[in-house]
């Protein structure tokens, strides 16, 4: 079914020097140039490998628990009034979000390549912890970095990835977050690259990372269309993911993209709302620049100086994002639209009350514009909310908005 | 003939070799930077490599993302960068200065807008680290056709087809990133640096400018023995950041590093 449809899109995006229209490329110093071309060439034989496929998808059934279960979300459709919203469960992923699917991807990758040693940049730390678990169950040396700022406000992640045998490094230069991490890991990277495998946490970066990390990410659309098909006996009118590098979107967005009944929403973090400037939606309110090694939206000032980000949940609050998705805003084949941090703390609270699932800060901007968008159309339209993470992790961020100290 | 390969000329005929300071505009504060600059030619600089800051300076290491947010505080930009190597050329006409830094800022004001105004401003050569030649093919061109040579890096994991693509993309020297690494890394290996940079010279009539890991006068030499060009960059700085409270001393002891520098590659 959907494989067709996959590969008819992968010829399509990116080219063969990773640029996704004018977007994506491999834009860093000569001193990485030796380390991504490794990387390519080695992702290239082994993606068309059948034995690395099996072992991939072997990983996913019995190590992640896939397929993840597309959820029909009753109580929430009949409290919102309007269209039916199912939810694609990747809360329910062993560790706790879609990360894992792509960890398990790249961890193979530096089996294979024979890297002792794994680094990652983390935001929420739903991708450090994902990293910090694939290391190890490979036995492989894991060094997570991470902004100062996030350190702070995702204490039990933190404690999660130093349990599971993994170094966290607080990142205290620039604005002390997601972006700073990932700077980090790159300098890391190109000092230890002999022994190194970067693994990159969403689907953004110099090329290859914005295709392979999809490419493992994909499996959630894969599913979810098998899944609708069995369910409701046909494609969903739309899918909605949270975008901040854009990695649980993609995975959702990618397979559909030939499918155009089926309409793309990706959602940004609106932060304090687009017009504090005070947000992480680069697509949204944002303009094409060069960062981290790819051509894409940014938040940047008159002079190119990216800008600092604000948004409720770690894992958006990132000044750039992959460039499949400016790629397909350019083309108008995906939306994007902003939710902002009161919205989404809503969400949070309406799904864990009314269908007692909590989601992620990070999905709960997902939920939030369903749930605006479902209220606007009939009843048997249907729309698929990918449920990218789970919600223990941001317990104590929502118990501090409420005032709750433990 | 362009500043740049004027004075490598120059140099080749009284059997000297480069020293190229670089220093990042602004830091740690934009009154600074032209004194350091005409400090810096007093004492024995041949090419002046001008950082300019930019937010996230990926490839460099602590030293420098912190000369970059020292500049930032003071809100300097591109063309304030662009204004103060006009201003040097007030007094200075002969000495080459190259702007080395990332691209956005770049992007954010307009190849060509850029390109001109910095060539009416006397900038001789562009160094944009994150753009390495396969995405370079129309920029290069717009700011070679303009007049500004393009300065492009090598690394020891520099494979053998691409030193030769990127021998034919440089112009005015070529950089040799002497370690794996960032700026202001580890010690260099000398016999590496001198074995790489001897395979280049077969492909090449460029001149051969070596930096990262070069830190004292004798790795200064060493690499003056091997090399064409020696450049120092995160030491000065290191030095700058010393004295950013006492801003007014910076000219003359950072110009006393490279004074040292120069008598040892003299020597």
């Amino acid at each position: 079914m959907s494989i067709q449809t996959d590969q008819t899109a992968k010829q399509i995006f990116p080219d063969a020097r990773g640029h996704f229209g004018p977007y994506g490329g491999r834009f860093v110093s000569e001193t990485l140039i030796g380390a991504l071309e490794e990387l390519e060439a080695v992702y290239e034989k082994l993606s068309a490998d059948p034995s690395f496929q099996a072992e991939f998808d072997r990983d996913l059934a019995h190590y992640v628990g896939r397929p993840s279960p597309l959820y029909h979300a009753e109580r929430l459709s009949e409290k919102v009034g309007g269209a039916q919203i199912y939810l694609k469960r990747e809360d329910l992923n062993h560790t706790g979000a879609h990360k894992v699917n792509n960890t398990i991807g790249q961890a193979l990758l530096a089996k294979f390549m024979g890297k002792p040693r794994v680094i990652a940049e983390t935001g929420a730390g739903q991708h450090g912890v994902a990293s910090a678990t694939v290391a190890a169950r490979l036995g492989l040396e894991c060094k997570v970095y991470m902004g100062a700022e996030d350190v702070k406000r995702q204490a039990l992640n933190v404690y999660r990835m130093r349990l599971l045998g993994a170094e966290v490094i607080p990142v205290t230069s620039g604005t002390k977050t997601l972006k700073d991490a990932m700077n980090e890991a790159m300098r890391d990277w190109v000092t230890n690259v002999d022994n190194t495998f970067y693994i990159i946490g969403t689907a953004a970066g110099p090329h290859p990372y914005p295709k392979l990390v999809r490419d493992f990410q994909c499996v959630i659309g894969r599913e979810t269309k098998q899944q609708s098909l069995a369910q409701i006996g046909r494609l969903p009118d739309a899918v909605i993911a949270c975008v901040g590098g854009g990695s649980n979107a993609i995975g959702m967005f990618h397979p559909f993209i030939e499918d155009t009944t089926v309409r793309m929403i990706g959602v940004e973090a609106g932060g304090h709302g687009l017009a504090t400037g005070q947000h992480a939606a680069p697509l949204s309110d944002g303009r094409p620049g060069v960062l981290h090694g790819m051509r894409t939206y940014l938040m940047e000032d008159d002079a190119g100086q990216i800008l600092p980000t604000h948004s409720v949940s770690a894992g958006l609050d990132y000044p750039g994002v992959g460039p499949e998705h400016a790629w397909l805003k350019d083309l108008g084949r995906a939306e994007y639209v902003a939710i902002d941090d009161s919205e989404a703390l809503d969400a949070f609270r309406t799904l864990t009350q009314v269908e007692g699932i909590m989601p992620a800060l990070e999905s709960s901007h997902a939920i939030a514009y369903a749930m605006k968008m479902a209220k606007e159309m009939p009843k048997d339209k249907v729309l698929v909310v990918n449920l990218s993470g789970r919600g223990d992790k941001d317990i104590h961020t929502v118990a501090d908005i409420d005032g709750i100290t433990f | 003939m362009s500043r740049l390969h004027k004075r490598f000329e120059s140099l080749k005929a009284s059997k000297r070799k480069a020293l190229i300071p670089y220093v990042t505009a602004g830091d740690p504060n934009p009154q600074v930077t032209l004194p350091l600059m005409h400090a810096l030619v007093g004492a024995g600089a041949d090419v002046i490599e001008l950082g300019v800051p930019f937010s996230d300076p990926m490839a460099d290491g602590p030293v420098i993302q912190l000369a970059c947010e020292r500049a930032l505080k003071h809100h300097v930009r591109l063309l304030d960068v662009i204004d103060m190597v006009a201003e040097f050329r007030k007094t200075d006409t002969d000495t080459p200065v190259v702007l080395m830094g990332y691209l956005n800022p770049i992007e954010a004001i307009g190849y060509e807008r850029f390109a001109e105004a910095a060539l009416a401003a006397g900038v001789d050569g562009v160094l944009t680290v994150d753009l390495p030649p396969e995405e370079a093919v129309e920029t290069s061109k717009l700011f070679r056709d303009k007049g500004l040579d393009t300065i492009y890096l090598m690394s020891p994991a520099t494979s053998t087809a691409r030193l030769k693509q990127i021998c034919e993309f440089g112009s005015g020297y070529l950089y040799y990133v002497s370690v794996k690494g960032v700026t202001g890394s580890a010690a260099l290996n000398v016999d590496e640096v001198a074995d790489k940079i001897n395979q280049v010279r077969g492909m090449t009539d460029l001149p051969l400018a070596v930096g990262f890991g070069i830190r004292d006068p004798q790795s200064a030499r060493a690499i003056a023995d091997v090399a064409d060009g020696v450049i120092v960059g995160s030491v000065l700085v290191n030095r700058i950041a010393e004295l950013a409270d006492s801003p007014e001393l910076i000219p003359e002891q950072v110009g006393q590093l490279i004074a040292n520098m120069r008598s040892a590659m003299d020597a």
